[in-house]
């Protein structure tokens, strides 16, 4: 495996919000995660980058507490995941891989919804509604159901659903997937937006140019093992390679050479 | 339990019963063309354009020493002007009739049928003493208006005949009061099925729950509220909320429209009232149903299939249509949750029972524990088999 030997490494983060060690989680005779350590410092804006298939969504879904990991540990906030999973779930928002949201439902009502799950006060959550909305250019078509939305539209409904609350930790897994470029680069310049406001947020995504603009670190894993850890810069440098792309088909392009 | 999340879901739940076209249908729709057609059917609208139906009588206790007790009982029969009675000397000639379409159905009255009653006379309290004894009843299978209406107006004006049509107000002891205080006469076939429509409706929030929770599940929904800090007993008790209001709106729906084709039925509000609280009720029996469906089954389109397994029992056995059926699947219609809502509605509205009768308290007995062991297993069943 390849380690970031420069600032912010395993060994020098200080606050440690994420903590997986020797995380597995095995389907039957499928093992999707296999034995993955890793720390994320509070604050940072974490990248999980891996073919389909690598494992990503598992992790995050043992992050949020949806799934069982098989054997290792998971603490997320200072709480094990697997033992106080109410507390992890106060702290964290969740944007799924796929939309997932309510048709016959407005955009707001969508939005709003969450936040009350959340137990947002009724002001605040229209105050986080409305600026989010207006963030994300929703306002106008807010009372419209979402059904009628475009799948851009949808999408960015998608992330505020997650950050409507104002979590601490978010995990945004593939969160621009389906968007158009402008739409993306909106979304990306809101990611950084919550950076500055200290949020510490795992990112999952295909898009290397993606990670590389937005990832103060990157995780490559590949069949459920982290194969490579470290800054964008540092792994380019380390892989001789002009971007993050080239450094992921590198350590992960057997696949397709080897028509796996 | 935080309230703002159980309301929250149940108000989106609710939107979607209104906001979705297959779902509204369901839940509002359908059970107010269910109540016009029947209700255009059955006799309730149009008044005075009741319908009528042939019944062959073959009376074999026509010469007994109790021989008064079946003529009160043809009597009380020919007095719902529902009925057009015509005598018969043999069953074969009988069954010939309805075989051909002559008659709609044929009654044997069987010849100790007047010893029966009798007995139940001399000791109404002791059962061991009664004479048992069967009234066969024979229905033209190719008439569905027949096979539905009939049967339960043949067992009102039974029991109207060996009780009187007092004895539902005096709780004990059981008076056997005059078989000529027959009053049937002013209902319409609609009046005896009306009871079985308002469970009718609410049977099918199985189908409508199962849909919405694999629909919520395929769609990632349930995966995404379960990353929330919302609790499972939460998101339970919006779903059984959500029913019941469900439930209590499609009662309310029936109900008017059954009014404003005609339906009078007996009782006060107090009566109206006990019947929104037993289909209430009733629903959370549904939602239960729906829940074990929707851990079943993996799709939308599976969980429609399924919930009819469901369903068609409670419909077949356990609403109007279930007294048109055998005697052994009347028995079987027995463990039917819906048999005891409809015949707790049955006695609010038909046979104008006080909401403390014993007959109304054991049926709210029976939906109650139902509903509530079917409720737990679907929870239990669903939380660990159903969320993912």
């Amino acid at each position: 495996m390849v380690v970031d030997r420069s600032p912010l490494t395993q060994n020098t983060i200080k606050e440690a919000v994420i903590v997986l060690d020797n995380l597995v989680k095995r389907f039957e005779d499928i093992t999707a995660v296999d034995g993955l350590s890793l720390k994320v410092e509070k604050g940072e804006l974490f990248g999980l980058l891996g073919p389909n298939g690598a494992g990503k969504t598992t992790t995050i879904n043992v992050l949020c507490g949806l799934l069982e990991p098989t054997s290792g540990s998971v603490s997320v906030g200072g709480h094990d995941v697997q033992k106080e999973p109410r507390k992890v779930k106060e702290l964290i928002g969740v944007c799924p891989q796929d939309t997932a949201t309510y048709p016959y439902l407005t955009g707001r009502e969508n939005v709003e919804l969450f936040g009350n799950l959340h137990a947002m006060s009724k002001e605040k959550l229209k105050k986080n509604a409305d600026e989010l909305l207006a963030r994300m250019e929703l306002l106008k078509d807010a009372n419209r159901r979402l059904g009628k939305y475009s799948g851009g539209m949808k999408r960015r409904v998608n992330l505020i659903m997650a950050l409507i609350h104002d979590p601490e930790i978010a995990f945004l897994d593939e969160p621009t997937v389906g968007m158009d470029p402008q739409s993306r680069r909106a979304v990306w310049e809101f990611i950084k937006e919550l950076k500055k406001q200290g949020k510490t947020i795992i990112l999952t995504t295909h898009y290397m140019e993606e990670a590389e603009e937005l990832c103060d670190r990157v995780g490559i894993i590949d069949y459920g093992k982290l194969i490579a850890l470290g800054a964008p810069e540092y792994l380019k440098t380390k892989f001789k390679a002009k971007n993050l792309e080239e450094v992921f088909i590198q350590l992960t392009g057997r696949r397709i050479r080897e028509g796996l | 339990m935080n309230f703002q999340r159980v309301f929250s879901l149940a108000r989106k739940d609710l939107k979607k019963m209104i906001r979705e076209p297959a779902t509204l249908f369901l839940i509002i729709l359908f059970p107010v063309i269910l109540t016009l057609a029947f209700g255009a059917a059955f006799g309730a609208i149009g008044g005075s354009q009741q319908t009528t139906y042939q019944v062959g009588v073959v009376n074999m206790d026509s010469t007994g020493p109790y021989q008064q007790w079946s003529q009160h009982f043809i009597g009380n029969l020919t007095d719902t002007e529902i009925l057009a009675i015509q005598d018969y000397l043999s069953n074969e000639t009988a069954q010939a009739d309805l075989a051909q379409g002559k008659v709609q159905a044929v009654l044997l009255i069987p010849s100790n049928f007047g010893q029966s009653c009798n007995s139940f006379l001399m000791a109404p309290a002791n059962p061991s003493l009664w004479v048992n004894t069967t009234v066969q009843l024979y229905l033209d299978s190719g008439s569905m208006f027949a096979t539905q209406a009939i049967p339960p107006i043949i067992q009102q004006v039974l029991t109207t005949t060996l009780y009187g049509s007092q004895q539902i107000s005096v709780p004990k002891p059981i008076q056997i009061g005059s078989p000529s205080l027959v009053e049937a006469s002013k209902l319409t076939a609609f009046d005896y099925m009306a009871p079985g429509i308002f469970a009718y409706a609410a049977i099918f929030l199985t189908m409508t729950v199962a849909q919405s929770l694999t629909t919520d599940r395929e769609n990632g929904l349930l995966r995404r509220i379960n990353t929330t800090p919302t609790t499972p007993s939460e998101f339970m008790t919006s779903q059984a909320i959500s029913n019941m209001i469900a439930a209590l709106i499609q009662v309310a729906l029936v109900f008017a429209m059954a009014f404003i084709v005609g339906y009078r039925p007996k009782g006060d509000v107090v009566s109206l009232a006990l019947a929104f609280v037993i289909m209430s009720i009733f629903a959370l029996c549904n939602v239960g149903f729906g829940l074990i469906t929707a851990t079943i089954t993996k799709s939308p389109g599976a969980a429609t299939g399924l919930s009819f397994v469901f369903i068609l029992p409670q419909m077949l056995l356990g609403t109007f249509v279930g007294a048109a059926l055998s005697p052994s699947a009347q028995v079987v219609a027995r463990f039917v949750p819906s048999y005891y809502a409809t015949d707790a509605l049955t006695s609010l509205f038909l046979r104008g029972a006080p909401p403390s009768s014993t007959t109304i308290l054991l049926d709210l007995s029976v939906v109650s524990i139902c509903s509530i062991v079917v409720m737990l297993m679907g929870i239990v069943l669903f939380r660990k088999y159903g969320k993912t």
